[in-house]
């Protein structure tokens, strides 16, 4: 017998979310990221100090986090996204004024306690708000230009301010993910075409804007084995220890290259090189496989859900996600540059995970509100 | 309103949707490939890739051979080697612990300079030498102490010994680090190329360096990023080098260097029957141990500019006039040539003519009338210039030669002499000038460019005291079979002459070395003086009187020799001694003789004691 929640009081309206929550996809990333604590405590010789342990709080307070946005109405999601994307733009713009400074690159904010990096942010937060702004779009307005400059610049903001950081992988991520919002709310694609070429045009221009270490990274992306001990010795390494791993994998700890320090940021960025160098293709394969089942339910959290905020909240954050995932491992394999982008749920750190448990409850939340009725305009 | 939107966008979102995911698919898919190219197909050569990455061979040094003498007694050997070294990144300050090691043992301001220099250099976990050659006193109290003493790491090395230090010097040589002309015309060991390896430098190291070198074992380490040993993995041990024994006794080798000092010279004992040289001094020396410690620059010029040469092994490469110990071969060439048997006789009045040159006897006055006998005995010249002109140079140059002089006798050892053995086609190709007679006549007393080394002399008194075989010396024991000597082809009979000539000459009642005999019955020697000019006496200073060695400066004076075998009835040993500007050979060389051929019998296996206590009861009294 079904009622409808209007007439449930608030607990069991609480404990009938909870039960419809989509528990699938709780238990996928919670696989996931176990995965990672796995590789942790392999990184460290086999010890859940001082990473897996650290890992594992983290993720526990990301998944509380996660569970909470995943709760609360999607309305609400939606009623905010502005207010969210301009509280991260905002930080954003901090950044330029009192930003903490790391590695050449200032992208950071301190929050006291946290150090917070709102290019993190704003990536959950401009998928909100073009969902939100395309929701209210039919497919008429979508297909006019006057109405595809708001999300142009909402898009245009973020990536260039994460630019000047410079954080030339970030920005590539925050353009693309915004695009791929437009592609799915159905804007013509010879307008991506002519993007595109725009985008081409400008490379030139775009190279010479580019910093000394971001031109080296491209080049060494192009040819790794013509500077073997500076700048393409991360790609070299991370080649021979994926490769040397083989079909099987050297075993759980016995991965040689990444125990004996031949392979660089194997806790973060190349923590996938690891994994393959351990359980070899088979382990790889089947990373990407849970990665593929995850996307799958966010997917089909999309198709189901009866609003296109929510669709595009869904399938844009699965995007993102698969962003990460092809970035990192076409990074780690060698057909991609090396631009610093972590492997989602796996890799160590804090902020991604945050901003990827974050982009779950959102999904989460979309799949828990599939069927409530929200309003073109803002009632 | 609401339903005609959606109905509008929902297709357009779930197709778009669909082409993302085949997209991403595609990516995955890619991804996928890529990895099954890098761990299937090129999984193999990335896995060679990553052994070569982690996997460091390492070079073991064998042990050196060691060189030992004829009973064993090690005369080379490998000494353990106390060494304190220091390991950087196990000390909070390189120069603190430095300080407290300085009040343990000393640390000159030289070598903390070296050590911190090292350290800025080198990786923080590479030891860094700090002192070595340590006693086990120092060793020890620096291990008590190693608790106050953070980064020591005590070390224990190996280094080569010479036990006879001096005493056998110029024989065995030393080792000394690989110099860069080795390592380009090398051998392609790549031991040469191991830090701190050390090979032969000089005599015995040298020429035996394949032998007492070895063959290299090896250690495969696992090596992380940095560098740092993580564990053995599989460890090859090489071949330590190959002992090789030596002839030498190292006591008689002591007693001959002793009875030579505190002169300048060389002598050489020989065994008549298979040529094993016993003994070769020759002094001063210099202690092969210095050199393995390192020498100074200083002690190096020292050496190199005493006018005694210590650095020159005096027995293969000190080249003398032989004078009168040359006056057998003389003899002999002489008989075999018929021109002059035992019984030709000269009268010697002190002088003999030839055209308007006239030479001496050493005798101003004259001997009288001599017979080979007394001539030996006496060492009368005249005789023997009268005997060489007789016989003519080039048959006593050919005699030289059969005797051993003119030619190296020990290739095993570098750095040896031919001396000279001179005769008209030399001189003519060497100074374009034709032989004269006169210098017959000087050859026939050993003097002239008649060049022999000890080494020459000793073996031309072991050839005639055997009289059958034309033995030759011998250093180094080998393995192979030892091949009979060929047959030195003199007549019994002048043979005979020569010996009793020799006898005569230390045992004989007008011997020039009668008051150098051995005494002992049944170890009698028989001998030969020499003295040998360094320097021509000019007319003026004959007809004034020549002047005695001890008015000369040293450099000027004559050379003292002394040849000799022992004993005189059933010979087994013989010797040569030169004493380098000693005056005459029968006052500086044969006592020098004498002593080392005494101490030879009384080592002598054959001679046990049983013999000795009845020959002269009253020693053992």
């Amino acid at each position: 017998m079904t009622m409808g929640y209007r007439d449930d009081g608030p607990d069991l309206r609480f404990g009938r979310k909870l039960l419809s929550l989509n528990w699938g996809l709780v238990l996928l990333i919670a696989m996931t990221a176990s995965v990672g604590f796995a590789m942790l405590y392999s990184a460290a010789g086999g010890d859940v100090q001082p990473w897996a342990i650290r890992q594992i709080i983290r993720f526990g307070g990301g998944a509380f986090l996660m569970l909470v946005i995943a709760l609360i109405d999607i309305r609400f999601w939606m009623r905010w996204a502005y207010l969210i994307y301009a509280v991260a733009l905002v930080l954003l713009l901090a950044v330029e004024f009192v930003g903490t400074t790391g590695m050449g690159a200032t992208r950071w904010v301190s929050l006291g306690f946290f150090n917070l990096q709102p290019s993190e942010v704003m990536k959950i937060a401009l998928v909100l708000a073009l969902a939100r702004y395309f929701h209210g779009l039919s497919l008429e307005d979508t297909g006019r230009i006057t109405y595809l400059l708001p999300p142009l610049a909402l898009i245009g903001m973020p990536t260039l301010l994460v630019l000047k950081q410079p954080d030339l992988g970030t920005a590539l991520l925050l353009a693309a993910g915004g695009s791929i919002v437009l592609f799915l709310a159905g804007v013509r694609l010879w307008k991506f075409a002519l993007a595109l070429g725009a985008a081409l045009a400008a490379m030139p221009i775009a190279w010479s804007q580019l910093h000394e270490y971001q031109k080296g990274r491209i080049m060494t992306f192009l040819n790794p084995e013509s500077d073997p001990l500076g700048a393409g010795y991360h790609i070299m390494q991370s080649k021979i220890a994926l490769g040397s791993g083989g079909i099987s994998g050297k075993g759980f700890l016995e991965g040689t290259q990444s125990h004996l320090n031949f392979l660089p940021e194997m806790r973060t960025d190349f923590i996938f090189t690891m994994l393959a160098e351990e359980f070899g293709m088979v382990g790889g394969l089947a990373l990407m496989g849970l990665y593929i089942l995850i996307l799958i339910y966010a997917y089909a959290i999309g198709f189901r859900s009866r609003h296109q905020f929510g669709r595009l909240v869904a399938v844009g954050i699965a995007t993102t996600f698969f962003l990460y995932i092809f970035i990192n491992i076409g990074m780690v394999t060698g057909i991609l540059p090396v631009v610093g982008v972590p492997l989602p749920l796996i890799s160590y750190g804090g902020t991604a995970m945050l901003t990827l448990l974050i982009g779950f409850g959102l999904i989460l939340s979309v799949s828990i509100h599939r069927d409530v009725e929200i309003p073109r305009s803002r009632g | 309103m609401r339903g005609r939107v959606e109905k509008a966008r929902y297709p357009v979102f779930t197709r778009r949707a669909l082409m993302l995911g085949g997209m991403k698919a595609a990516l995955f898919a890619a991804l996928g490939a890529r990895m099954y190219y890098l761990q299937v197909i090129e999984g193999d050569q990335y896995k060679m890739l990553a052994d070569e990455n982690r996997i460091n061979l390492a070079l073991l040094a064998p042990p050196r051979g060691r060189i030992l003498d004829r009973r064993g007694v090690p005369v080379a050997t490998n000494r353990q080697n106390f060494r304190v070294l220091i390991v950087p990144e196990q000390t909070k300050s390189v120069g603190e612990t430095l300080d407290r090691l300085n009040q343990i043992v000393p640390v000159s301001d030289q070598t903390r300079a070296r050590v911190l220099r090292d350290v800025s250099r080198k990786r923080r976990f590479v030891p860094i030498s700090v002192v070595d050659n340590l006693t086990w006193e120092e060793f020890a109290r620096i291990n008590v102490r190693s608790p106050d003493l953070p980064g020591i790491q005590l070390d224990v090395g190996q280094t080569r010994d010479y036990p006879l230090g001096v005493y056998l010097g110029h024989t065995v040589g030393y080792v000394g680090p690989v110099s860069e002309k080795d390592l380009k015309e090398g051998d392609g060991d790549p031991l040469l190329e191991l830090p701190g390896f050390r090979t032969g430098r000089r005599g015995l190291e040298r020429s035996f360096e394949g032998t007492l070198r070895g063959a290299a074992g090896n250690q495969r380490v696992e090596v992380n990023a940095f560098g740092r040993v993580i564990r053995e993995l599989s460890r090859t041990e090489g071949r330590p080098g190959s002992d090789i024994q030596l002839t030498i006794d190292a006591r008689l080798q002591r007693i001959a260097t002793q009875a030579l000092r505190p002169e300048s010279g060389a002598a050489v004992v020989m065994d008549i029957h298979n040529g094993d040289v016993l003994a070769m001094a020759s002094t001063p020396g210099f202690d092969p141990n210095a050199f393995n410690v390192g020498i100074g620059n200083t002690e190096w010029q020292t050496l190199l500019r005493n006018s005694r040469k210590p650095l020159t092994d005096k027995t293969i490469a000190g080249r003398y006039p032989p004078g009168s110990t040359f006056k057998m071969a003389v003899a002999l060439a002489a008989m075999e040539a018929n021109v002059a048997g035992a019984a030709h006789r000269v009268f010697c009045n002190g002088k003999h003519v030839l055209g308007n040159h006239t030479f001496h006897c050493w005798k101003r006055w004259g001997h009288g009338w001599m017979d080979l006998n007394d001539a030996l005995a006496q060492s009368c010249d005249v005789y023997f210039y009268d005997i060489a002109r007789r016989v003519g140079v080039e048959k006593i140059a050919v005699m030289a030669e059969r005797l051993g002089l003119g030619q190296t006798l020990l290739p095993e050892l570098p750095g040896e002499s031919a001396g000279l053995v001179p005769n008209p086609a030399w001189k003519e190709g060497a100074i374009g000038e034709a032989w004269q007679g006169g210098e017959t006549l000087i050859m026939g007393i050993g003097q002239g460019y008649l060049l022999a080394t000890p080494l020459q002399l000793a073996t031309m008194a072991a050839r005639l005291a055997n009289g059958e075989r034309a033995i030759s010396p011998r250093l180094v024991f080998r393995d192979e079979p030892d091949v009979e000597a060929p047959p030195l082809g003199l007549s019994k009979d002048a043979l005979r002459h020569v010996r009793q000539g020799m006898n005569d000459v230390v045992n004989g009642k007008h011997g020039t070395a009668r008051a150098h005999r051995i005494t002992q019955e049944g170890w009698e020697m028989a001998g030969k003086t020499g003295t040998s000019q360094v320097r021509r006496i000019s007319r003026a200073e004959r007809e004034s009187g020549v002047l005695k060695n001890e008015d000369l400066e040293w450099r000027s004076r004559d050379h003292a020799l002394f040849v000799a075998y022992a004993p005189v009835d059933k010979p087994r040993y013989a010797l040569s001694v030169v004493v380098e500007h000693g005056g005459s050979g029968s006052a500086a060389a044969a006592p020098v003789a004498r002593t080392i051929m005494e101490a030879t019998l009384e080592l002598d296996p054959a001679s046990n004691r049983k013999q000795r206590v009845a020959a002269n009861p009253e020693r053992e009294g």
